[in-house]
């Protein structure tokens, strides 16, 4: 078996004990790239001399670090010194930030390898990954069909095995709704456990850094890696981190694991309805107990984040004008310059959602608008304590329908904010959720949505592991139909 | 008809913190342009702000200076707006729940007092700064950019330009005082923006009100308010309506002229920034400021008169500004004769500052330099007349009384003989007043005396001289 | 509510987008859908509900004030797409308005 397609985990297993070395590793990683790039389409830049660099310096490092020499790859909304961030967009094109993202330090400092940046819809707002303005990403399941987003990049580029795992960012679903229609798992941290320093905001109430990966294992270690106190990030929790790899092996014995039934209705596809309820029987076995529950209030989620995403992205947006960096048109007078620029640089979704938010800021609409959206937030917030009053877990579709054709949604902005109806709700609790592989509908993966409590990210893995034994499911890969 | 100005002001005052209120650049004077940068105070994309302690304590100590409320809860704010000095595209202020509400300070104007509400207090980052260059663009330069900014705003209860000064002045020695801010307007530490409208005397409702920029300094303020109250009185009177606008003084033709069109309406789209968390100053905290704090101007004053029995005109001219206070306790601690190192301040001193246009913090003259020079008049080495010529140099050198005396050779002259030797040559060369004096004319003696100074170069004990020519020309 | 073009022309202005007639027309379609499906939001009682814009209750985050050591001019104006020795170069800039 070629080194990529091995877990970190096994990889770690074999660097450690000197079985190979992180070069070995790199060399493999850059031949599969090579193949699968022209397909899949993962990134947007690949950065193979700063890899072979690093992987060179590893040679002598400590081979005790938690991610030696491990191939990561990393969403391009974050920052890193000495290469491009575009976050997808053109008007960002070009910009090198002069500073790390807090988590790309804190890769580094544990001795991965970083191998990309990958491909996102425009500042994460999309759910297909066709908001890119360098190119779509596919699914290596099958490649006519999307990826998902907005890290569709960083989920593609796992599922390719085109490295071990990677990083992407979670916004209103944006990690686990790819995760799940790629076939891999992936988890968005309770909201301020990972810092978003360097993150190039969409949404800062919302926004999350989060790991994929190809098992629960891989997933809990990268978290422990990136997830942690920030001084940098005001909104970043101060506490002393748990080992998330540690608590894995607890099982589901004993734990109650909620159905929310208002996500298994109108709109999910019966192909995934199916898998999401067979996942409920598999927990039984496990030993725990399934207890449906109703939260009518998660219907109200999707407006509610289509207001307050929208209006947070047009203040955090304001600053792409043109004066320090990336794109400008030129024009004689300041104010044309701005208009010019943002009317060049900006494609239609990111505009629509700029608008979309300045309107519900504006004068005269911000109580109807924003502010109502802030109380039914609260409301949202509510009942998940009141089901965590009686949950350990609780579960439903990650998304829900498979992944879906390139094209099939691009001109309805509506069906496409659809796709994320079963995440959203997840965001603006700040809750940690996660989306594990649950099986195939018509050789399409499935994804099965595990949300916890704040900080509850311990009793998730625990949860996602024992899943993993009890389903058999586990590093699920794109069969021979992609080669 | 009689009309009455309705005035209220905002200031904003940068606070004395060594680094930015979101980031750790530097605050100081900065060489060249974007030498006090960071990608946080830059506004790259990814950078998140974490708020500066110390201005938080500054603003709460204003607070308490102010007697303002303390709101227990307070947030930021994003002010959205594009403009190429704030690189954002929205600056972090206080919106909704300001951290000061409700207070007041009461100024002395036209001798008498008067009480003038605050309405909030709140914090905000300052932006960059444009230069306009000869190519017609603009180059933009963000050393400014994120230094922290206290917002005060009074309600609309000033009447009068001599009330907008007094207030001004009065707050610029409190921020001096409890040491937030430099304070000093023309360097720009505190800027001011009044706001005035006019109404008929009596009348409840206000007038339509126009904002005043560019304000650099008390006589500005004065002359500015001044010129604006009469203009808009001018315009209602002609039958004009006043437009509610931005007006930019003009200091080279001492007018005021509109600055902002109003074709747009502006729409800052305020709302909780969500890269902030409140900020709680809880009572106690309070408590704790307020314990440290320094001591106020009004306090002061009063103290100076008990503990120097100084008169009331010197105890607050003294206390008008914190460092001048501090000058004279200082000297008054050297000093045997508070009154006296009163007297010296006020007059020789301050008459110094005024002719050179220099303040207390530029004087090279320091306490222990003034109260050598009264020890060295006391003690007769040189005499007051003298002493004054010599404070005058000290001014301009900054050297010690005692080095510039010997130098010069200004030492009193106390020798009898000299003196008896000089008194008789005056005699001799002037026998017509010498005979008026006899006659008893005493007015004769202050031109003899004087010619005794003239022959000694001054230096002649005037005291010795007229006991000495009173001898010699009643003994004979 | 109904969206009209001059609100979106308004609302394009205030976010600085250039954008053409049919554009806008555009544009207002299919916001006016979006604020449409979020009217679904007044179904709900909202009274005496607060708003939550900070999910993890924290409060007090603060930083000493040390100085901390600047990025160096380079840096900073290493994006710059226009610079004038030290400073970045924009355009002439015609709206005083919004400025300090």
């Amino acid at each position: 078996m070629e080194l990529c397609t091995k877990t970190a985990s096994e990889l770690i297993g074999m660097l450690r004990a000197g079985e190979i070395d992180p070069i070995d590793i790199v060399d493999s990683t850059f031949k599969r790239i090579n193949d699968k790039e022209p397909d899949v389409k993962a990134f947007i830049a690949v950065l193979e001399e700063s890899a072979r660099k690093r992987a060179e310096e590893l040679k002598d490092a400590d081979r005790s670090l938690p991610l030696y020499g491990i191939p990561v790859a990393v969403k391009d909304n974050m920052c890193m010194e000495g290469a491009q961030t575009t976050c997808g967009s053109k008007i960002l094109t070009p910009f090198e930030p002069p500073y790390d993202a807090t988590v790309v330090e804190k890769l580094k400092a544990a001795g991965a390898v970083i191998v990309g940046k990958t491909n996102m819809d425009e500042f994460a707002m999309g759910s297909s990954c066709e908001w890119s303005a360098h190119h779509p990403t596919r699914n290596p399941w099958d490649l006519e069909r999307a990826p998902g987003g907005s890290s569709g990049g960083s989920a593609a580029a796992v599922a390719a095995c085109e490295c071990a795992m990677s990083l992407g960012s979670d916004t209103g679903g944006s990690i686990r709704q790819p995760a799940s229609l790629c076939g891999v798992v992936g988890m968005k941290p309770t909201y301020g456990a990972v810092s978003r320093y360097g993150l190039v905001a969409f949404a800062s109430s919302l926004d999350q850094i989060g790991p994929f990966a190809r098992d629960v294992r891989d997933c809990a270690m990268l978290l422990d890696v990136i997830c942690g106190h920030d001084p940098k990030d005001s909104t970043s929790i101060d506490r002393e981190p748990p080992d998330h790899v540690a608590a894995l092996d607890a099982g589901a014995a004993g734990m109650t694991v909620g159905m929310i039934k208002d996500l298994f209705g109108e709109g999910v596809e019966p192909g995934v309805r199916e898998r999401v309820s067979a996942a409920a029987e598999v927990f039984e076995k496990m030993g725990a107990k399934i207890k449906e529950i109703e939260m009518p209030i998660v219907k109200y989620a999707l407006p509610a984040y289509y207001l307050i995403a929208p209006a947070e992205a047009s203040s955090n947006l304001a600053r792409y004008d043109g004066v320090q960096y990336g794109m400008r048109e030129d024009a004689d007078d300041i104010v044309s310059m701005f208009r010019k620029t943002r009317r060049a640089g900006f494609g239609a979704e990111v505009k629509r959602r700029i608008m979309l938010g300045t309107y519900a800021l504006s004068a005269g609409y911000y109580d109807a608008y924003y502010l109502r959206a802030l109380k039914v937030r609260t409301l949202i917030v509510k009942e998940f304590e009141k089901a965590f009053a009686e949950c350990d877990i609780l579960m439903s579709p990650t998304s829900p329908s498979t992944a879906f054709k390139l094209n099939e949604k691009i001109d309805d902005p509506l069906a496409m904010y659809m796709m994320d109806i079963c995440t959203i709700p997840v965001n603006l609790a700040g809750l940690p959720g996660m989306s594990i592989p649950c099986g195939l509908s018509d050789g399409l993966p499935v994804g099965l949505q595990l949300i916890g409590p704040t900080l509850g990210e311990q009793a998730l893995l625990r949860a996602a592991r024992a899943f993993e034994i009890g389903s058999g499911i586990c590093g699920m890969m794109p069969g021979e139909k992609m080669d | 008809m009689k009309y009455e100005p309705v005035i209220g002001i905002e200031v904003h005052a940068q606070l004395k913190t060594d680094s930015k209120l979101f980031c750790g650049c530097s605050t100081g004077f900065a060489a060249a342009p974007n030498h006090h940068v960071c990608p946080v105070c830059l506004g790259l994309p990814g950078t998140l702000p974490v708020l500066n302690r110390k201005a938080i304590e500054y603003v709460v100590r204003t607070c308490i200076a102010l007697e303002c409320e303390v709101s227990p809860a307070s947030r930021f704010a994003r002010k959205n707006y594009y403009y190429p000095d704030l690189p954002k595209a929205y600056q972090i202020s206080q919106y909704e729940l300001p951290i000061g509400r409700n207070g007041k300070l009461t100024v002395r104007a036209g001798g008498r007092e008067k009480t003038i509400r605050i309405h909030r207090i709140h914090l905000e980052e300052d932006a960059g700064k444009l230069v306009h260059d000869a190519s017609g663009g603009s180059c933009v330069d963000y050393n400014r950019t994120g230094i922290p900014l206290m917002e005060i705003v009074t309600e609309a209860d000033v009447r009068s330009s001599e009330e907008a000064v007094a207030y001004l002045t009065s707050l610029r020695s409190i921020l001096q005082y409890i040491g937030v801010c430099g304070a000093n307007m023309e360097k720009g530490e505190m800027r001011c923006e009044p706001n005035i409208s006019v109404r008929p005397v009596g009348a409840e409702e206000f007038g339509t009100k126009t904002e005043m920029k560019n304000l650099n300094s008390f006589r500005a303020v004065r002359l500015g308010v001044d010129f604006e109250i009469e203009r808009q009185i001018d315009a209602i009177e002609n039958g004009e309506r006043i437009v509610q606008e931005t007006r930019r003084w003009d200091e080279a033709t001492q007018t005021t002229q509109t600055m902002r069109s109003k074709e747009r309406a502006h729409d800052y789209r305020y709302f909780p920034d969500p890269d902030l968390v409140p900020v709680e100053v809880s009572a106690s905290v309070v408590e704790l400021i307020r314990a440290k704090a320094p001591e106020l101007p009004e306090p002061r004053r009063v103290r100076f008169i008990s503990q120097y029995g100084l008169p009331e005109y010197d105890a607050e001219v003294l206390t008008g500004s914190k460092a001048m206070a501090d000058f004279f306790e200082r000297a008054a601690s050297l000093h045997n004769d508070p009154k006296a190192v009163s007297n010296w301040i006020m007059t020789e001193l301050m008459g110094c500052l005024n002719e050179s246009g220099k303040t207390i913090d530029e004087c090279a003259v320091t306490a222990e330099d003034l109260t050598a020079l009264l020890e060295l008049m006391g003690k007769g080495v040189i005499s007051a007349r003298m002493g004054k010529d010599v404070f005058k140099d000290m001014f301009a050198s900054g050297r010690p009384p005692a080095e510039i005396i010997k130098e010069k050779g200004l030492e009193q002259m106390n020798d009898e003989t000299a003196i008896s030797d000089a008194v008789e040559k005056v005699i001799a060369d002037n026998p017509g007043p010498a005979a008026d004096f006899r006659a008893g004319k005493k007015q004769a003696a202050g031109f003899l005396v004087g010619q005794v100074m003239r022959l000694t170069g001054g230096k002649a004990n005037p005291k010795i001289v007229g006991r000495i020519i009173e001898d010699k020309l009643l003994s004979e | 509510m109904k969206l009209t073009r001059e609100e979106v022309r308004e609302v394009a202005y205030l976010s600085r987008i250039e954008m053409t007639d049919e554009e806008l027309d555009r544009m207002t379609g299919q916001l006016g859908a979006i604020l449409d499906y979020a009217d679904m939001l007044n179904e709900l009682d909202l009274e005496g509900v607060e708003p939550t814009s900070h999910v993890i209750p924290m409060k007090n985050v603060m930083r000493e004030d040390v100085v901390k050591e600047s990025c160096g001019v380079e840096k900073a104006l290493m994006n710059a797409p226009d610079r004038f020795g030290d400073f970045f170069r924009v355009p002439k800039v015609i709206d005083e308005g919004e400025g300090h």
